[in-house]
């Protein structure tokens, strides 16, 4: 039996308030060395774009090809893990700098910052894997628990997980659309319109940036400049499906039906964002490059704090969990990415998958709480 | 008034080369980037680099600012608002220029008194050096002199009420023959207390046109309205330009008699102080209103008053509720902190108001 259930309301309520405490603490810890941080990673990144660019042009040699193509890569994940999603949680809203501000910042990727504030900030952040609410479960495209009723289509989830992980941005960009609740009238096909017209237009600007205006500038590099920029965009995309998928989609992340949340407690939506998120192991460059989402628990738990202060509070968060009898699920990338893995295969066939199975629903764990 | 470029733009060249540039950088701006080179060239956020600090009296300072690309030439009597960074979160406050305009080395300048537990004039005062980066509003307010200057002028500061009057007066042509007649009476506690002390006596040494009434309130008291009618008979009949407390303002706009328009008074901004909770909440875009009290959030205020608000998770997690406020404090809910620059982005489904508020929505 997990260990939820010893986990009465009060416990709950008191594992809000020591939870509180450590936002509370961060908060007004922060200062000049939080700025220097993410204006300093800021100017590396822009830096690392300029270089990877410019190695670029002499791409006809191998070396730098492969140089150039590197830094662009490792560029364009830091602008969409650890700077754009994190600035976009208004993590940095506190500094009170326009130009790294969660309302003006927009980034290189197919989702429109404030379509995917909507989708991620507030719909996945506010309902993290209630079934039926958080759309993110499986991205409404992947059966990846035994909850959702099975579908011949799944057989062929192991196939296009493996596509969405290449074109993650822009399965994103179409995921945060909506468009399966337009028949049901849930969603205006006016504003849906609208919305796309957005994501098309980032599209053409990123494929006139790295396949158009770039190659062409690097004259007789052509060739090589746009299919290292087309490397860069994909070895991002992989990266991201991945470290993302390993947030929620491993075994022991749980799913929540929807009375959960009837009267959820502050103390409960805690043990909720605990309970339904995954952390990675791995030194301070790891967590950089997955944007900190390897501390996806303290993320989920504290989605506006700087992202630098994760690792620092993670032993606290793990201390309490041990003191309330709490799981804190954490592995290294290659158990974490094999178990999601393992799920996705699993479920792609019909039938209650192991161990979830054995397990009464979440929602059961609040009733006998 | 118009507002001219600083410098004539050789951009109706480059403009064709920097919209192709925005296409090597989407989603971000050229500029992003020079800026990493220097923080002045970029034009998005209009930037200045302090390069000399001169102290005035033993709280006061004058910052020799190099404006970077996009500034527009001020006039006399003008402020401007400046942002600086403080244990990582940017303040701003509003100072006078001191300078006078169109200076051949292209900087400005302007005079800081440190206020009593004045956070960013403190700091600006007694821990910026040369070389430190300030963020520049554009030169605001219409504390200015009319062109032709009118031909009979007094000048009433007193403390830091100098620092606009100062290029102002500087501006004006004394030490011709035709020039205007100016009086300038100004208090200040002590002879060495006198912000711009010595450049205003050999001013006034200088220009037999200036009359300088140097007043010292420590030993010679406030200066009162009458004292005014005593110092400058004709005060009333001449266009008068007064800059300093609240208190000394509304003294002289009391005893005024001359013609309504002749009075010109500057008022410093107040630093607002959030005393209290609750208050009234003005939607400033909608025009619509509402009376607050200290524990309902923005966010519920807004849309019981009707306000188009923009919401998420309505828990201070998704920042889709940000709005800017234009005046006031507000206090977030969660910590109890109070805070609130003009400008600054809230949260509104975590903030109450902490007395009056405006907000753009
Ligand atoms: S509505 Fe989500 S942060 Fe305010």
């Amino acid at each position: 039996m997990p260990a939820t259930f010893h986990l009465d309301p009060v416990d709950a309520e008191d594992f809000g308030r020591e939870l509180d405490k450590i936002r509370e603490g961060v908060l007004a810890s922060l200062g000049e060395r939080d700025a220097a941080y993410i204006r300093g990673l800021i100017a590396v990144q822009r830096k690392l774009e300029l270089t990877g660019r410019a190695l670029l042009f002499a791409s006809w040699l191998p070396p730098a090809w492969a140089a150039g193509t590197a830094a662009l890569t490792i560029a364009k994940i830091l602008e969409n893990m650890e700077i754009g999603h994190n600035v976009l949680h208004g993590q940095w809203d506190w500094m009170l700098d326009p130009k790294i501000h969660s309302t003006t910042w927009e980034w290189d990727t197919a989702s429109p910052a404030d379509q995917w504030k909507h989708s991620h900030n507030f719909v996945h952040h506010t309902w993290t894997n209630v079934l039926g609410k958080d759309r993110d479960i499986g991205y409404s495209a992947l059966r990846i628990c035994p909850e959702q009723r099975w579908h011949p289509i799944y057989l062929a989830q192991p196939f296009y997980n493996a596509l969405l992980a290449l074109f993650f941005e822009y399965g994103i960009a179409i995921y945060d659309l909506e468009l399966e609740r337009i028949p049901s009238g849930r969603k205006d096909p006016k504003e849906a319109l609208a919305q796309l017209r957005a994501v098309a237009a980032k599209i053409r600007n990123q494929i006139v940036k790295d396949y158009v205006a770039f190659p062409l500038l690097a004259g007789p590099a052509f060739l090589p400049v746009l299919l290292g920029n087309l490397t860069a965009n994909m070895a991002r995309n992989v990266w991201a499906h991945t470290i993302i998928f390993c947030g929620h989609f491993p075994e022991g992340a749980e799913v929540f039906t929807e009375d959960w949340l009837e009267n959820e407690t502050r103390g409960e939506w805690y043990v909720r964002q605990l309970l339904g998120s995954c952390n990675i192991d791995g030194g301070r460059l790891f967590h950089i490059m997955s944007g900190n989402l390897s501390h996806q628990i303290e993320h989920h738990l504290f989605p506006d704090l700087p992202s630098n202060r994760y690792a620092e509070i993670a032993p606290r968060v793990r201390a309490l969990c041990e003191r309330f009898g709490l799981p804190y699920a954490s592995g290294s990338l290659v158990r974490q990415a094999g178990s999601v893995w393992k799920r996705v295969l699993r479920m792609a066939l019909p039938g209650p998958g192991r161990p979830s199975a054995a397990e009464p629903p979440a929602s059961a764990l609040k009733a006998a709480a | 008034m118009t507002l001219t470029r600083a410098s004539a733009t050789p951009a109706t060249l480059l403009r064709p080369l920097a919209a192709a540039a925005h296409w090597l950088t989407s989603p971000l701006v050229p500029e992003d980037y020079l800026g990493l080179i220097d923080p002045l060239w970029a034009t998005g956020e209009l930037c200045g680099r302090v390069e000399a600090v001169h102290t005035e009296t033993s709280d006061a300072a004058t910052l020799v600012i190099r404006p970077g690309r996009g500034w527009i030439a001020h006039r006399p009597g003008q402020w401007v608002r400046i942002g600086v960074d403080i244990d990582g979160r940017r303040h701003w406050r509003a100072f006078s220029l001191s300078s006078a305009p169109g200076r051949p080395d292209g900087r400005v300048t302007v005079t800081v008194k440190a206020v009593r537990g004045g956070l960013v004039s403190d700091y600006l005062v007694r821990s910026t050096a040369p070389g430190a980066v300030l963020r520049l509003g554009p030169p605001e307010g219409a504390f200015v002199l009319p062109e032709p200057p009118p031909p009979r002028l007094l000048f009433v500061t007193a403390g830091s009420g100098i620092t606009p009057v100062m290029p102002m007066v500087e501006g004006l042509r004394l030490d011709g023959v035709n020039g205007p007649d100016v009086v300038l009476v100004h208090s200040a506690p002590a002879h060495g207390e006198v912000i711009f002390g010595g450049r205003l006596r050999s001013l006034a040494a200088r220009c037999p046109r200036l009359r300088l009434h140097e007043r010292h309130t420590r030993s010679d008291g406030r200066l009162r309205p009458a004292d005014l009618a005593r110092l400058c008979p004709d005060w009333t009949e001449r266009s008068v330009w007064a800059c300093g407390p609240p208190a000394m303002l509304d003294d002289i706009a009391a005893y005024w008699t001359g013609p309504a328009d002749g009075l010109h008074v500057e008022r410093f901004h107040p630093v607002p102080t959030a005393q209290g909770s609750g208050g009234r909440v003005r939607f400033t875009r909608s025009g619509r209103e509402a009376e607050a009290d200290g524990g309902t959030p923005l966010l519920a205020v807004g849309e019981s008053a009707g306000v188009l608000m923009p919401s998420g998770c309505r828990m201070g997690i998704c920042y889709g509720c940000v709005a800017r406020l234009r005046s006031g404090q507000v206090r977030d809910v969660r910590t109890g902190r109070v805070h609130g620059d003009a400008g600054e982005m809230i949260q509104t489904c975590v903030s109450v108001a902490a007395g009056p508020v405006e907000i753009e929505l």
